[in-house]
């Protein structure tokens, strides 16, 4: 780790503020993901800034039905809410089935967004990694993949986004709500929130620089069963092989979200028409550009059935 | 004291302390976090600095340069070692690459150098800023090539690499039913809580060092073979251990360089191994792949066993012994077992926890599930027809090929009885007990809700070593009985169960008893390694205290042979004494250790049991979890059934690991084991973990050791995922061959889903 100054900030534009002024700083919520790179030295930023004390530790309605999320609400209280438990069931479940009690009491809902990839190419500093370090190859193409990206891929980086959460505010959404160092706001739509790797596998999201996330907005609840199934090789504690979130409707239409399966939650809504005719043709459609590793191909099988196993599921859930 | 003829009657038999559910008498300090670790002794060395590593970025070739003028600059900095500056070097008798790469580097994350500074994070940062260059050499990573240049290795712990009896080929080609299958496993990693740590310091040339260790003398021995200095001006002290699992068998790394940067640093220093670096600087249990061939009759009695297994090791290595068990489990006239090793430039393999027999039966024990099913007969029935009191095949070890060897020919037994064998036993007792009855043998045809449910058995088989072991023990005025020995308790529970043996021996309550251990100053043990710790470390205890009873008696004036030890008191016929006043103002110490004729050469001992598993994998997705499961162990006297669970239901999770998430993956481009922590690298967590259950028969055997036991800690994973694999298809209908048995091995094979 490498030594940096530290503040608090006092308001969101504050923050915003120091971001522009300290080239090389970062935003630290529950310092869950950054301290962990920072160790390592695969981030080395020069300044902190503290957003815990900024009051965005709220949940609260919208004036349109829905209710808007505090960048620094926990995963832990966001999945306990009894709201979102009610109207949002996607969302708490995806919750849950992240990480730990440990570090979802700490998680934040900004942090756990931008959490950075698990690609174990990019955690070995001596190993070649694009997103670390750009322009250096990649590690993993050719290597351990199995848990790999295999849609959106691009010959820089197949790193998957490991978040499950940003899968459920992709299926219901979610808008991120912002504000930049010169103080203007802007409302970005979680479908373009993360970015594809394509030639620039370093930036993740679409955030600029000394951007700060201010809270996740949610509509109005749209009812219907909602599911998240993660799937992985041990029952906990362990990111996805492959995650899906459902919203299925009782007449069988609905929306459909995976995660580790893409460098950001992949939704194709021009799928979801197929929805009423089965996991297959809705997967075919999904993953209609699938290019797999000879180790991660199973990914592709596996959606099938996981979203099969989930339609049949939401089926038998219906009130 | 030695131990050549079968054990009679002795104070251990009165089983008033031993043998009984006993808390651990450690456990108070573990669970109020006051049992001082290796790496939190700081009261131990006044100004103590901080020592960080530095690993190789390479997995072979060689350091062009390295530039440590910004480390030295950087804050806190006090030295680095490195082996162009640490002096003349040895290597550990037990090491297969040096502690201390360069400039020739053996392996990836193989130890280049070591920033002292006064802070952790002070050495941190200036170890980022150490630039290297390597020249980069080819190597062989991948077993499934290297395995075709591989060649006979030496005897070693696993015996000769080769033995036959009868005419396999023969009886193979003619039996009337034929099995012939590939099996592999993977490299795995030990993976302890409590990371490789040390502390070290120099007195004059005396240096004293806290470390993790499972085996005291053979660290010392290697320390001070490394540093060129004699054995006696090295302490080691270990008295607890978070976990080793045969990770900790051997001078690594952290205690070597904390002993250097002391002495560069000129004052004390501590080290712990980071845990990124883990898995490819320390040892790992080698992968396998192993080719079993069976041949049987139609009513299934086999005639022809085969196994053969290649592994890989650095150059100088030793190979994964994964065909012993095969040599004793089963009869069967005709057969043979083959060893191989490959050189292969991946990191250093050693032992894992039943090294050996872990992987060896994970092979062996699915191969006997398929012949059963072949055969149509019940997987236990066929095991038990199969049962043999005598060991069928036990290779003579070849003459030393050392012409000056003064050592005495040993005599050699071909098929010696087994000391105690209740296989049969564990089996029916298991079936019974887990409704073994209720699983239709039929595969893929139990299912509950969107679960297809299976059950699946195998055997349990470890050997059981023993070893010599020395203790000492003090009588003081209060009656306080202490023992001293450097074995060591790395979470086994071998405080209590010495505590127990020496309370039995000298007739005081457990609480009377205070146990030392993990130092070298004390007299030297078995070590803890090879689940020949419990048995032959208390062996020595009792050694220690026989004498110690003679000393009293004979204090008194008392007939040894006559004399009572009990309620702390000392009777001979209508006398009685307090020990406290026996043992007078200056107290009574006495030292012994107990040593092994050829027992074990006349008898084969071994530990038996059998496993049960209840597995349900997802018909969709093919994630399995497993349900219940049973472990029947027959291993002699159970001296404390509470540790003694313990070390089984550990072991069972272990064994749950290795079927179905364990796997050190290997870039076989770059040569490294990829997946280098622990949230890469997956052992179960509670939430895999079923309900389950330990059943110990009632067994003493005699022959072992005069405490009538044997080992558990290992016994406990052998067989385990094998059993898992054959719930699976059981459950399934999807044979997997290839550990772990992840989805993605099953999901092409599962029935179809709407
Ligand atoms: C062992 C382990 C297992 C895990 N398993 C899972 C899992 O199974 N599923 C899962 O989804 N996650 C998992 N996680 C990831 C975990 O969810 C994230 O670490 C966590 O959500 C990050 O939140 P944080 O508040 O701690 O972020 P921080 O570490 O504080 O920050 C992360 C990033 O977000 C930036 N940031 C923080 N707040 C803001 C803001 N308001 N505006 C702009 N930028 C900001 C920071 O600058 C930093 O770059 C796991 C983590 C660990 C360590
Ligand atoms: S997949 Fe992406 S993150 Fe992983 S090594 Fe390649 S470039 Fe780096």
């Amino acid at each position: 780790m490498r030594p940096f100054t530290f503040e608090r900030a006092k308001t969101p534009a504050d923050a915003a503020a120091a971001a522009s002024r300290n080239p090389g700083s970062r935003f630290v919520a529950g310092g869950t993901n950054l301290l962990d790179l920072m160790k390592l030295e695969i981030e080395t930023p020069t300044h902190l800034i503290d957003v815990n004390g900024l009051g965005l530790d709220k949940i609260e309605p919208t004036e349109d039905g829905g209710v808007r999320i505090g960048a620094l609400v926990r995963n832990t209280d966001l999945s306990a809410d009894e709201r979102i438990r009610r109207d949002y069931g996607v969302l708490a479940r995806a919750l849950v089935a992240g990480a730990t009690g440990q570090l979802r009491n700490m998680a934040t809902t900004a942090g756990n967004l931008l959490q950075r990839t698990r690609c174990p190419y990019f955690y070995d500093t001596n190993q070649p990694c694009n997103k670390r370090t750009p322009g250096s190859g990649c590690g993993a193409i050719g290597g351990y993949s199995r848990q790999h990206a295999v849609v959106g891929v691009s010959d820089a980086c197949i790193a998957t986004h490991p978040s499950d959460m940003a899968v459920a505010l992709r299926v219901l959404d979610a808008t991120v709500e912002t504000i930049r160092p010169d103080g203007a706001t802007r409302k970005i739509a979680i479908a373009e929130f993360h970015r594809l790797p394509g030639d620039k596998p370093q930036i993740d999201t679409v955030l600029m620089s000394g951007e700060l996330i201010t809270a996740v907005t949610l509509p109005k609840p749209i009812g219907g069963a909602q599911i998240y199934r993660k799937v992985r090789d041990r029952a906990s504690y362990a990111f996805a092989l492959i995650s899906v979130a459902a919203i299925v409707q009782r007449d069988g239409t609905g929306r459909v979200a995976l995660g580790g399966v893409a460098h950001k939650p992949w939704r194709v809504e021009a799928a979801e028409a197929e929805m009423p005719r089965g996991a297959k043709a809705v997967t075919a459609r999904l993953l209609a550009d699938a290019k797999p590793t000879a180790e991660n191909a199973f990914k592709l099988k596996l959606v099938e059935r996981a979203l099969a196993s989930v339609l049949a599921e939401a089926k038998g859930a219906q009130p | 004291m030695k131990f050549d003829m079968p054990a009679t009657t002795n104070p251990i038999d009165q089983l008033k302390v031993i043998g009984k559910a006993t808390e651990r008498i450690d456990g108070p300090l573990k669970t109020t976090g006051t049992a001082p670790y290796a790496y939190e002794r700081h009261d131990v060395a006044v100004n103590q600095a901080y020592g960080y590593i530095v690993g190789a970025a390479v997995a072979k070739g060689r350091i062009e340069s390295m530039d440590l003028t910004a480390a030295k600059a950087a804050p806190g900095v006090i030295a680095i070692v490195t082996a162009e500056n640490a002096g003349q070097l040895d290597k550990g008798n037990l090491n297969t690459a040096k502690l201390l790469g360069g400039p020739a580097v053996d392996h990836y994350h193989q130890a280049i150098a070591l920033v002292v500074a006064e802070t952790f994070e002070q050495a941190r940062s200036a170890a980022h800023l150490i630039h290297v260059d390597y020249e980069r050499a080819k190597g062989a990573f991948d077993l499934a090539i290297a395995k075709n240049s591989s060649t006979p290795p030496k005897p070693g712990f696993g015996g000769p690499p080769d033995s036959a009896v009868g005419d396999f080929v023969g009886a193979f080609e003619s039996a009337p039913f034929q099995f012939d299958a590939t099996y592999t496993t993977p490299d795995q990693s030990h993976a302890m809580m409590e990371p490789h740590a040390s502390i070290a310091a120099w007195n004059g040339d005396k240096l004293t060092v806290w470390t993790s260790n499972q085996m005291i003398a053979w660290s010392v021995g290697d320390m001070a073979k490394t540093l060129g200095i004699p054995k006696e001006n090295v302490r080691l002290i270990s008295p607890y251990v978070g976990g080793g699992f045969g990770g900790k068998l051997f001078l690594r790394a952290d205690a070597l360089l904390a002993a250097l940067g002391a002495r560069a640093a000129n004052r004390p220093v501590k080290v712990a191994l980071q845990r990124a670096l883990m898995m490819n600087n320390t040892t790992h249990r080698p992968a396998t792949i192993q080719r079993l061939r069976l041949g049987a009759t139609k009513e299934g009695k086999l005639t022809a066993i085969a196994h053969e297994s290649w592994s890989g090791d650095l150059p100088g290595g030793s190979p994964e012994t994964a065909v012993s068990q095969t040599r004793l489990l089963y009869a069967g006239a005709n057969r043979m077992t083959a060893m191989r090793l490959a050189v292969l430039d991946l990191p250093e393999g050693n032992a894992m926890r039943a090294p050996g027999e872990a992987p060896g039966m994970m092979a062996l024990e699915i191969a006997m599930d398929e012949m059963a099913e072949k055969l149509g007969l019940d997987p236990i029935e066929f095991r038990i027809l199969n049962d043999t009191q005598v060991a069928p095949d036990n290779p003579a070890k070849p003459p030393s090929s050392d012409p000056q060897s003064k050592a005495p020919e040993e005599k050699h037994y071909p098929h010696p009885p087994f000391s105690q064998r209740r296989l049969t036993e564990c089996f029916r007792t298991g079936a019974e007990r887990f409704g073994w009855n209720k699983r239709n043998p039929v595969p893929g045809k139990s299912r509950e809700g969107h679960w297809l449910m299976g059950i699946g058995v195998a055997a349990a088989f470890r050997n059981n070593l023993v070893m010599k072991s020395a203790a000492r023990v003090r009588l003081d005025n209060k009656g306080v009985v202490t023992v001293e020995t450097d074995m060591t308790d790395i979470g086994t529970g071998s405080y209590t169960i010495i505590a127990q043996t020496a309370a039995e021996m000298m007739g005081v309550a457990l609480h009377q008893v205070v146990v030392r251990l993990g130092d070298s100053d004390f007299p030297v043990s078995c070590g803890s390694g090879g689940q020949w710790g419990g048995n032959s470390s208390t062996s020595g205890v009792y050694a220690a205290c026989m004498k110690l009873r003679e000393a009293v008696a004979q204090k008194l004036g008392f007939d040894s042979t006559k004399a009572v030890f009990a309620d702390g008191q000392v009777r001979d016929g209508g006398r009685s004494t307090p020990l406290a006043q026996a043992a007078g103002e200056s107290g009574l110490v006495m030292e012994d250790a107990m040593e092994y004729g050829d027992l074990d050469k006349k008898y084969q001992q071994s530990t038996f049991g059998a496993h049960f598993v209840e597995v349900a994998v997802h018909a969709s997705t093919g994630e399995t979890r497993v349900r219940r499961m049973l472990a029947v162990c027959a291993a002699g006297r159970i001296l404390n059934p509470k540790s003694a669970r313990s070390q089984v239901i550990g072991a069972m999770t272990m064994g749950m690991g290795a079927a179905l998430m364990e796997e050190l993956t290997v870039d076989k481009r770059h040569g490294f084991f990829v997946n280098h922590d622990l949230a890469g690298y997956e052992v179960p967590v509670h939430a895999d973990v079923p309900h389950q259950e330990v059943i110990f028969l009632d067994e003493t055997d005699p022959i072992s050791s005069p405490m009538k036991a044997k080992g558990v800690g290992e016994l406990g994973i052998c067989g385990v995922a094998a059993a898992i694999a054959n719930a699976i298809y059981n459950a399934t209908g999807v044979r997997v061959r290839d550990y772990p048995i992840t989805l993605d091995k099953l999901i092409d094979r599962l029935p179809e889903v709407a």
